[in-house]
C-alpha cells in the first residue's frame, strides 16, 4: 500500500509541472497585458509615452523571452515566495489569491457535503425503484438541472431571495457579498445559502445520475443475489452490500469534479459578489493581469492534481483490486 | 437474429391469405441500426425530445426568414418598445428589437457554436483516442498524460483566457470550447479501443496485411461511432451551456451579435421590470440543452444496451 502511495505521489510531480508550462503559454496566448496603456489617450508627449510604455514592459520582464519568463517566475514562487509584480496596482499577489481560495473553498465546500449526501439519497431511491413515479421526477428533474444555465438559476434565486426580504421586511438572505468571517452562525447561513444552492445543484444532478446508474449495475449482480437469496434481510443487502460498492466509483468522480466546481464558482460569485477565486480570475482575465492569472491556475492546478491524486488513493484503499494491478 | 413476434403474425398471416406456404415464418435480416433505431423509439421522452428539437432548429434557422421584424437593424418605434408579450410581439420587445426576432438569432447562433463544439470535439477526440488506444506504450502515455493535464485547468478559465483574443467571433468561440472539450472524448475513445484491439478481427485484419492507418480508419474508428455519437450529444448540450457561461463572464459573442447567454446577460438588470427578455432566452436554453441531453439519453440505451436494463 505504501509502495502503491508513493508511486502515485510520485507521478503527480512531473504532471504539477508540466501543468506550469502549459497555463504559462495560455496565459501568454491570451493578450498584450499592456493594451490599454498603449491605446490610452493621453496628454504627455509620444515620447514620454513611449518611454513609460518602455518602463513597464522592462518591470513586467515582457522583453525577454519567454523561457526566461517562465524560469524567473517559477523560481521566484519557489524560492523567494514572489509572486510577481500586478500589472496595475501594488497588490501582493500570494495574498490576493489565498484570501480568494478562503472564501471560495468555504462555499465549494458546503455545496459539496449538501449536494453529495442529497446525490446519493436520490440515486439510490430511484435505482431501487427503477421505472418508477419517483425515478422518472428525479431523473426528469435532474436533466432539468443539468440542462440549466447556472447564472440564469442564481439570477433567478437571488431575485426570489430580494422578494422574500422584501416580504417579510428583514434581511434573511443576504444577495451580495461573501460572508466576514466574525457573523453569527445565523447569519452565516443567509449568506451561504443562495449560492450553495446555485453551486451544488449542477453537482447534485450529475452526481445523482452516476450513483443511480452505479447503484443499478451493482444491484443487477450476482453477489447481491446471492444476499438476498442468503435470506438476508434487504436493507442489509441495500446498505452493506450494494452501496458500499457502489460508492466507490463515486468517490473518483467527485473528485475528479473539483475542477468543474471551481469554474462553476466562476459565474455563481461573479453573480452574488464575491470577491473569491472565481471573481479574482475574471478580473484578471479582463486587465490581463498575467501575474494573477499565473498564480490563480498555479493553485487551481495544484487543487485538482491533489484532488486526483486523493481520489487514486482512496480508490486503492476502497478497492483492493486497483492497488495490486 | 430472429424475428420478432408481432412481424411473425404479420407476415405469416399475409401468406395464409395467399396460399403458397413454403416455410412458418421467413427470416429477415436486420441490421444493428435497425436494432438501435427499435430500441431508441421505446425511448418515449427521447422521440418528443427529437420532435421538440427539430422545431427549435425550424424556430432559429427557418423562423428568421419568416418573421418580419428583424434582430438588427432599424429600431422598432418608439411606441413599441419596452413592451410585454403581445400578439405582435408574442415574446415582448427589447429597448430597440423585437424579442422573438432577438430570440431566433441568439438560437441560432447557440446552436451553431454548439455544433462546432460537438463536430470539432468529437472530432479530435476520436483521433486523439483512437491513436492513444492503438498504439500504446509512450505514445499513449504521452497523449493522455496531456490530456490529464488539460483536465486540471477549469474549463471555463481555460475557455475565456483562450477565448479572450477572438473579439467574440463566433467560429473562435466554438474553436476553442471544442478544443476544451475534445481530452473528455479522447479519454472515452482510447477506453473503447483499448478493449477492440485485442479482438480477433483486428487480428485478421492485420494478418491479411492491413496497414497501422487502414486498421485504425477502417476497423477501429467505425466501431467507436456509437460511444461518438452519445458523446456528440451530451457536448452540443455542454457547449450551448459553456458558451453562455463565457457570455457571462464577458468573452462570448458580442453585440451587435446575439447569443441567448447575451440575451440574458443584457437582461439580468430588468429582471424585475422587464422579465420576459431574462425568462424567455433562459427557457429556450434549457429547452435546447433539456431535449439534447434527453436524445443522448436515449441513443446511449439504443446504441449500448448494456448499459441499461430493457426498458418496460
Amino acid at each position: 500500500m505504501l509502495v502503491f502511495v508513493i508511486r502515485r505521489v510520485l507521478i503527480s510531480i512531473p504532471v504539477l509541472i508540466a501543468s506550469t508550462v502549459v497555463t504559462f503559454l495560455i496565459v501568454k496566448l491570451s493578450g498584450d497585458p499592456l493594451t490599454p496603456l498603449k491605446q490610452r489617450q493621453s496628454t504627455a508627449s509620444p515620447e514620454a509615452k513611449a518611454r513609460f510604455i518602455q518602463q513597464e514592459t522592462h518591470r513586467l520582464w515582457l522583453d525577454r523571452s519567454w523561457p526566461t519568463q517562465y524560469w524567473h517566475w517559477i523560481t521566484n514562487i519557489l524560492f523567494h515566495n514572489n509572486w510577481g509584480e500586478q500589472v496595475v496596482g501594488h497588490d501582493n499577489i500570494r495574498t490576493d489569491v489565498f484570501t480568494a481560495l478562503w472564501v471560495t473553498t468555504r462555499l465549494v465546500f458546503f455545496s459539496v457535503v449538501i449536494a453529495l449526501v442529497l446525490a446519493v439519497v436520490t440515486g439510490v431511491v430511484s435505482a431501487v425503484k427503477q421505472y418508477s413515479i419517483t425515478d422518472y421526477t428525479t431523473t426528469f428533474f435532474g436533466f432539468v438541472f443539468l440542462s440549466m444555465p447556472t447564472f440564469w438559476f442564481a439570477i433567478l434565486l437571488k431575485q426570489a431571495g430580494i422578494w422574500v426580504n422584501d416580504k417579510t421586511g428583514s434581511h434573511i438572505f443576504a444577495t451580495i457579498d461573501q460572508p466576514d468571517s466574525w457573523i453569527s452562525p445565523g447569519q452565516l447561513v443567509g449568506h451561504v445559502l443562495l449560492p450553495t444552492i446555485v453551486l451544488g445543484l449542477v453537482g447534485y444532478a450529475a452526481w445523482s445520475r452516476f450513483t443511480r446508474a452505479s447503484m443499478l449495475e451493482v444491484l443487477n449482480s450476482d453477489y447481491v443475489r446471492l444476499a438476498r437469496s442468503k435470506g438476508l434481510k434487504p436493507r442489509t443487502v441495500l446498505v452493506r452490500h450494494a452501496l458500499r460498492t457502489a460508492l466507490i466509483p463515486l468517490t473518483t468522480v467527485t473528485a475528479l469534479d473539483i475542477a468543474a466546481l471551481l469554474g462553476g464558482a466562476i459565474v455563481t460569485e461573479t453573480v452574488f459578489n464575491w470577491h473569491g477565486m472565481g471573481y479574482l480570475f475574471v478580473v484578471s482575465l479582463r486587465a490581463i493581469d498575467f501575474n494573477v492569472m499565473l498564480g490563480w491556475l498555479l493553485v487551481t492546478a495544484t487543487i485538482v492534481i491533489l484532488f486526483n491524486l486523493v481520489a487514486d488513493i482512496l480508490y486503492g484503499v476502497l478497492d483492493p483490486r486497483i492497488r495490486h494491478a | 437474429m430472429l424475428e420478432t413476434h408481432d412481424s411473425v403474425t404479420e407476415e405469416t398471416q399475409q401468406q395464409r391469405s395467399d396460399s403458397k406456404v413454403e416455410r412458418e415464418f421467413t427470416v429477415k435480416e436486420r441490421s444493428q441500426w435497425r436494432m438501435a433505431g427499435r430500441r431508441f423509439v421505446k425511448h418515449r421522452a427521447a422521440v418528443v425530445s427529437v420532435v421538440v428539437f427539430i422545431l427549435l432548429v425550424l424556430f432559429a434557422f427557418v423562423g428568421q426568414k419568416i418573421w418580419h421584424y428583424k434582430y438588427d437593424g432599424a429600431f422598432l418605434p418608439v411606441d413599441e418598445i419596452n413592451q410585454g408579450p403581445s400578439l405582435k410581439h408574442p415574446f415582448g420587445t427589447s429597448t430597440e428589437y423585437d424579442q422573438m426576432a432577438l430570440i431566433m438569432r441568439g438560437t441560432q447562433q447557440s446552436l451553431k457554436v454548439a455544433f462546432i463544439i460537438a463536430l470539432g470535439g468529437t472530432g479530435a477526440g476520436a483521433i486523439w483516442g483512437v491513436v492513444s488506444g492503438f498504439f500504446g506504450g509512450f505514445i499513449d502515455s504521452a497523449l493522455m498524460r496531456f490530456a490529464d493535464l488539460a483536465l486540471t485547468i477549469p474549463a471555463l478559465a481555460l475557455a475565456g483566457a483562450l477565448a479572450r483574443r477572438g473579439g467574440g467571433k463566433l467560429w473562435i468561440i466554438g474553436l476553442v470550447l471544442a478544443a476544451v472539450s475534445a481530452p473528455y472524448v479522447a479519454r472515452v475513445v482510447r477506453g473503447v479501443v483499448l478493449s477492440l484491439r485485442e479482438r480477433e478481427f483486428i487480428e485478421a485484419a492485420r494478418a491479411l496485411g492491413a496497414s497501422n492507418t487502414r486498421i485504425m480508419v477502417r476497423h477501429l474508428l467505425p466501431n467507436t461511432i456509437p460511444v461518438l455519437i452519445v458523446n456528440a450529444t451530451l457536448l452540443i448540450a455542454a457547449g450551448i451551456l459553456l458558451e453562455t457561461a463565457l457570455s457571462y463572464v464577458g468573452f462570448g459573442i458580442q453585440s451587435p451579435d446575439t447569443s441567448l447567454g447575451l440575451l440574458i446577460v443584457q437582461a439580468q438588470g430588468a429582471v424585475d421590470t422587464r422579465p420576459w427578455l431574462f425568462y424567455f432566452p433562459g427557457i429556450f436554453i434549457i429547452l435546447i440543452a433539456l431535449t439534447v441531453n434527453f436524445i443522448g439519453d436515449g441513443l446511449r440505451d439504443a446504441l449500448d444496451p448494456r448499459q441499461t436494463r430493457e426498458r418496460r
